[in-house]
């Protein structure tokens, strides 16, 4: 009678975790196989994973959400300042931080729902950006960004007799060195868990509450539930990835800066999981895969590579083709993108999965009479479509009182 | 007498100069089946809606076995055990039948809220179980499994009342249960309320449809204008002048 058992759910895992460690060589032909870009991919990933617990789920879209990210970064190059360049004590630190701050913004946020609710998210992450940038200084070290020095304490790492000689210490996982392609497998690896704890989330209970929120609030209310911890519940848990993805930020390149808490950035994130597919799980990982590509492979893109990829084209016609194309690449990767992300929007409200979807489905379409049965339509979030029945014809006697409208 | 399961004392509603209700007492006596009747604007979802702390009254308070409804949050009112349907159906609209009905079996199984990370929502067997029994009784059975949005308007109006009677609600309001069904759906409805009579449930019922009215309700009220101008058992209400002017008024316009 259900949609989804758990041993697809435990597949969908295998094969997920299979993708992110083979990473290196599957996007080598995409010419992204490098661990400073594959790590992003991951990074960002788990952002808007985190992001979609929220908007996914409960329909509530936050606009700021990249402050929750710089406070991950802060946090963490503080933890590398004070207590240890080992990585765990930064990433805790960045999540429980990050947790705390989300809770406080989303209990005075949820107060509204809708877009009262987006510009007060906004309004409170373009705040810290710029408490960050200017009064807080002392803390963020303002316009330079917070770094780390070879001479900061670290007193942890001293008391177990770390000598800090004149090279500063590298980030590390107990002595593993996070530059790199450890640093890449490390963040591919948290990302592997953190879509594991999203499918929990998704699949238990309290997810389920959080989609009938997101479908109807008001009969919640009516049924009995308090809906305001539940949303508080999934907005702190939001903002605890997107602290812990700040954090892996900072873990692999051990600075903060304020513009990590801009408007720009909580954009991003809504960009993403809107472009993969908002409420499903693999959406957001595919959405910021994508923009994160976009934004480091084409904007690469130059006029000379450009005149290679047209060179079997007569020369008048290569120059066409190159000053054409030259607009969506480089300086221009803003405008494909865009485009990009208008055609999904158009043409498939629900993202990128709803493609994929809909392309499985015209395969299988003899074989599938009700998305609801076919154990699908939870990873689209999409409706059913049910088998249209031939009308029958009216009874003598019950068509009156089927034509007539409802009071 | 019985003290009253539901004491409505001198409520009044106004909405920027319209008095909605004006001065309404009324007592729901346990186990009955209370309907209330009136022409349309009379005041009678208001009315329903002051109980489950939609509305706050202007005025007077609301008491449902001894405890005051007045300023309490609408969950904490359900959690109470007063469960409602409303006139345009609330529902799950995008998840299935079973899951709209399993849901509020857990609002009753969790308290207000749970952070419930631990299971799966699809491995709940006896709640399932519960909902899908439910499901039958209200005849639904076949269509478990179907999205809510693709259900007819009879059909969501039974969901709706799974939803409630699911919760083991003492009392059960309802605002006009059988609106767009066809008369044999109606009357399927009207077994499956006299069913539910009989477990000893309290129902307050809105309705249009006199044949339904006379079929349940072992008292009436009629509400016209914002007021209640007559109350008493069937029979009586039926050969009451007032009533028949108030419906026949309201035809004249």
């Amino acid at each position: 009678m259900f949609r989804i058992s758990p041993t697809s759910d435990i597949v969908l895992l295998l094969a997920f975790a299979a993708a992110v460690l083979l990473g290196p060589i599957i996007m080598q032909p995409f010419g992204a196989a490098y661990p400073d870009l594959l790590q992003r991919f991951a990074i960002f990933g788990i952002f808007a994973i985190g992001f979609n617990i929220l908007f996914g789920l409960t329909g509530y879209l936050s606009f700021g959400h990249a402050a929750f990210l710089g406070v991950g970064s802060y946090s963490t190059v503080w933890a590398f300042k004070l207590v240890s360049m080992n990585v765990v004590p930064g990433i805790i630190i960045a999540i429980i931080l990050s947790g705390l701050f989300a809770l406080v913004i989303g209990y005075v946020s949820l107060r509204r729902s809708g877009i009262y609710f987006s510009i007060l998210t906004l309004a409170f992450a373009q705040m810290s950006y710029n408490l960050a940038y200017s009064v807080l200084t002392p803390i963020t070290n303002g316009e330079t960004g917070l770094r780390v020095l070879r001479t900061d304490p670290r007193y942890l790492d001293a008391l177990f007799g770390g000598e800090t000689g004149a090279r500063l210490p590298p980030t590390n996982f107990f002595g593993i060195e996070m530059t790199g392609w450890p640093g890449f497998y490390f963040c591919g690896v948290v990302l592997i868990i953190m879509f594991g704890l999203s499918i929990v989330i998704f699949r238990s209970p309290f997810g389920m509450m959080l989609r009938a929120i997101k479908s109807n609030q008001d009969r919640m209310r009516y049924t009995g539930f308090n809906t305001r911890p539940y949303l508080l519940s999934a907005f702190v848990i939001s903002g605890m990835y997107a602290g812990l993805a700040g954090s892996l930020m900072a873990v692999t390149d051990p600075l903060a800066g304020a513009e990590r808490m801009q408007w720009t950035a909580s954009g991003e994130v809504v960009l993403m999981t809107i472009l993969g597919g908002a409420g499903t799980l693999l959406g957001p990982v595919l959405g910021s895969g994508i923009i994160k590509y976009f934004e480091n492979i084409f904007s690469a893109i130059n006029e000379s590579v450009l005149s290679q990829f047209w060179a079997f084209l007569p020369e008048t016609l290569q120059h066409v083709m190159v000053e054409l194309s030259s607009l969506f690449v480089g300086e221009g990767w803003h405008l494909t993108l865009g485009l990009l992300f208008m055609i999904v929007v158009i043409f498939l409200p629900g993202g990128l999965m709803e493609g994929a979807m809909k392309l499985f489905r015209i395969k299988h379409s003899p074989k599938v009479t009700s998305i609801a049965k076919s154990g699908q339509r939870d990873v689209v979030g999409e409706g059913a479509i049910e088998p249209m029945e031939p009308p029958k014809p009216p009874a003598p006697g019950r068509s009156r009182q089927d034509a007539k409208p409802a009071e | 007498m019985d003290s009253p399961l539901l004491h409505i004392d001198n409520v009044h509603k106004h909405f920027a100069g319209l008095h909605a209700l004006s001065d309404i007492n009324l007592d729901i006596r346990p186990q009955e089946t209370h309907a209330i009747i009136g022409p349309n604007g009379a005041g009678k979802s208001t009315l329903l809606n002051v109980c489950v702390g939609r509305l706050a009254p202007s005025q007077g308070k609301v008491l449902f076995a001894g405890t005051e409804l007045t300023g309490r949050h609408p969950h904490e009112i359900n959690q109470l055990g007063v469960a409602r349907v409303f006139q345009t159906p609330e529902l799950f609209e995008d998840l299935t039948v079973v899951e709209n009905v399993m849901i509020p079996i857990f609002s009753r199984k969790d308290g207000a809220f749970s952070l419930s990370l631990a299971s799966r929502f699809d491995k709940q067997g006896a709640i399932a179980d519960k909902a899908m029994s439910i499901l039958a009784d209200v005849g639904l059975g076949d269509h478990v499994n179907h999205l809510t949005n693709a259900l007819s308007r009879g059909d969501k109006r039974r969901l709706e009342l799974a939803m409630c009677l699911v919760q083991d609600p003492k009392l059960l309001l309802l605002d006009e249960p059988t609106a767009g069904m066809a008369r044999a759906d109606t009357n399927a409805t009207i077994d499956l309320l006299n069913e539910i009579k009989k477990t000893g449930v309290t129902i307050v019922i809105i309705e249009h449809d006199m044949h339904v009215v006379f079929s349940l309700a072992d008292r009436i009220s009629v509400l016209a204008g914002g007021r209640i101008i007559a109350q008493g058992p069937p029979e009586e209400i039926k050969g009451n002048p007032k009533v028949i002017e108030a419906y026949l008024g309201e035809e004249q316009v």
